[in-house]
């Protein structure tokens, strides 16, 4: 169902836009000419930020905000005020906009439509000239469309929920330094789903004893080790004791199986001086793939993938702290936005939940990031939280990463949910394997091949995925103890972030 | 050892017929399928030698069980995998790669350590196979 449609399907009629409003609000209130700029205080509505007749043009950036406006504010007027407080506008009228081409600067909210199902909340859609951004930069991007508006008093809450890229802006972000395709070259992998764990404990263990637990997974199956999002530079391991005996593990797991194998080596650091050094050693031992943290903050991500395309590094981005602002449905930035940003930012891996597992994931809302990681391009698809067509005109693509709570006996359903290119990492369902790691991480692989295998068969392999495990598990012991340790381990929660839209059935003919 | 390259090298060795459903699949997806052998398995030796081209336009597996019969009667002793290239835009390269015959013996590698300053090591990783001259590793 194209999109619109679908769209004005879920809504009944009667409430596009709130009844008491409903005549006057259709049409631009703004004020023209010299009464425009008496000074004092005016509706944002009436000062150019609601153009419900504005149609954005192919160049513009357009946002989708979730507006919950105090009590008593009009909608329209406080998604003006989203549009005019992340554009042009201050709280009172200004002389010195005369002095500027004004009206292109203004951000234009053009449509608001009520949250299906969600009183008091709206979708603002608002629209910004490209030439707001500086190219190439999201601290920029990210500055100018939540740098101010977040905290703004006559809204209760305000959530980013989605944002069209123009092509023109996009092709001024160099995108992922690696991309799905080399990074699949370069490791020499091709058609599974790559694997890893991260190690654990995540504190306290010495770079020796580290070193040892990535011997161990890798020679055992997995393509990947990592390093967790707090693993810097602590006093129980310092980050050199780390990559050395990493490096150490990582060529012995290659020469044991003639594979070509990696650690993502976390060089988050408290300066930028501190991350190039400890990359730079990363490059000097022969690592293929660094990591950073979110919190590093994007100008930080940025250089790193700068750094890493001048390099031929893979750059493996843990998406540390950002449920602090992604999680709550009506409050802060959806996750599709700070997936789009990391698209363009250049990071090579980004964690974007598993479904299955113990971290928050709706299975549609999961699917769109997916799409948003992986696609050239992306049709809007509502019932998936993706509200615009968005080009990425050739930026590499970006490999998800599915982490946390998940295990060999779920392999069919992380398939059929995730697909082939993603990174499956099992922590503690490697290293907490009965007969030890290098069994949990054979286990792993085998239920991983077994499965891709059955796929590629034709098989119906979600549903027959429990006897296709088991049969596999008939010539792998490691496997028939992983699943019996975890046959009944399930994560099952009500999501707090889903779709707002859901597909309404048509009439069949 | 057991070189576990390409996809499926964790589960016993595929038979003929698994290997045409795998095959069958690659040509259903609309891939070409190349037929490669090697005597020198290094991780990162990435061109194997070819069996004749990536075959285009196939729409049977048997055309590559064929070919396949014919490599191995040659190079029966040495790593044979079977390659499948997607020429769509955004892919154009290798979608699925495994290993379908493999030397009786496999010998191994050895890991090399070249003792640096500041404790970095230089490592080289070499298949034994390797020190043998090339068509006179195996068998």
């Amino acid at each position: 169902m194209p999109p619109n449609e679908l769209m004005t399907a879920s809504i009944p009629t009667n409430r596009r836009t709130p009844p008491e409003e409903s005549n006057m609000n259709m049409h631009s209130m703004t004020v023209r000419g010299k009464d425009r700029y008496k000074s004092g205080v005016m509706e944002y509505k009436k000062m150019g930020y609601w153009e419900p007749d504005y149609v954005p043009k192919d160049t513009d950036v357009i946002a989708l905000f979730r507006v919950t406006p105090q009590d008593g504010v009009d909608p329209i007027e406080a998604s003006a005020a989203v549009a005019g407080e992340s554009s042009t506008a201050t709280w009172t009228v200004v002389w010195t906009d005369r002095l500027t081409a004004a009206e292109k600067y203004r951000a234009k909210c053009f449509r608001v439509d009520p949250v299906p199902n969600s009183p008091g909340q709206y979708f603002a859609y608002i629209a910004y000239d490209i030439d707001l951004f500086e190219p190439g930069s999201i601290a920029n991007l990210s500055a100018s469309i939540i740098g101010n508006v977040f905290g703004f008093k006559p809204l209760k809450a305000l959530r980013l929920e989605d944002m069209r890229l123009p092509v023109a802006y996009v092709k001024t972000f160099q995108g992922p330094a690696t991309g799905i395709v080399v990074e699949r070259e370069r490791m020499d992998k091709f058609g599974r789903p790559l694997l890893g764990a991260t190690v654990k404990p995540k504190l306290g263990l010495s770079g020796r004893n580290y070193g040892r637990v990535v011997y161990e997974a890798l020679k055992g199956g997995l393509d990947f080790t990592k390093d967790d999002e707090n693993i810097n530079s602590q006093p129980f391991m310092h980050w050199r004791e780390r990559f050395l005996y990493c490096m150490e593990a990582v060529n012995k797991a290659q020469a044991a199986s003639g594979e070509i194998k990696g650690t993502y080596l976390n060089v988050t650091a408290g300066t930028m001086e501190d991350m190039y050094e400890r990359a730079e050693f990363a490059k000097e031992l022969g690592s293929v793939i660094i990591m950073i943290d979110l919190v590093i903050g994007y100008t930080a991500i940025q250089s790193m993938a700068k750094w890493a395309r001048r390099n031929d590094m893979i750059l493996h981005l843990h998406r540390a702290g950002h449920s602090t602002y992604t999680r709550q449905r009506s409050h802060g930035v959806s996750f599709r936005v700070i997936a789009k940003w990391m698209r363009l930012a250049g990071v090579d891996h980004i964690h974007a939940g598993t479904v299955v597992g113990k971290l928050e994931g709706d299975p549609a809302t999961t699917r769109g990031y997916y799409d948003i990681c992986r696609e050239d391009y992306n049709p809007a698809r509502l019932e998936h939280g993706v509200f615009f067509d968005q080009h990425w005109a050739s930026l590499n693509k970006l490999m998800p990463v599915a982490s946390g709570g998940i295990h060999a006996g779920q392999m069919h359903q992380l398939l059929d949910h995730l697909g082939e290119d993603v990174i499956l990492q099992f922590g503690g369902g490697t290293i907490g394997h009965p007969m030890g790691i290098q069994a949990g991480a054979t286990a792993n692989r085998v239920a991983l091949e077994a499965m891709i295998l059955a796929r590629n068969e034709g098989r119906d392999y979600l549903h027959e995925g429990p006897e296709i495990l088991a049969k596999a598990a008939e010539t792998c012991t490691p496997l028939k103890a992983a699943l019996e340790v975890w046959k009944d381990v399930t994560f099952n929660y009500e999501s707090t972030d889903m779709p707002d839209y859901v597909p309404t059935p048509s009439v069949a003919m | 050892m057991r070189v576990t390259q390409g996809c499926f090298s964790f589960l016993p060795d595929l038979t003929d017929e698994q290997i045409s459903r795998q095959v069958q699949y690659c040509l259903e997806q609309g891939w070409a399928v190349n037929i490669e052998f090697t005597d020198d398995p290094h991780p990162r030796n990435h061109f194997w030698e070819m069996w004749g081209l990536p075959m285009f336009d196939l729409r049977d597996a048997a055309g590559v069980m064929m070919e396949l019969k014919e490599c191995r009667k040659v190079y029966g002793d040495r790593y044979i995998r079977l390659s499948a290239f997607d020429s769509s835009h955004g892919w154009e390269s290798v979608r699925l790669s495994f290993i379908v015959n493999r030397p009786k013996e496999e010998p191994s590698f050895r890991l090399e350590r070249r003792e640096m300053a500041g404790r970095n090591i230089r490592y080289t990783t070499t298949s034994y196979a390797a020190d043998r001259p090339e068509g006179r590793r195996y068998g």
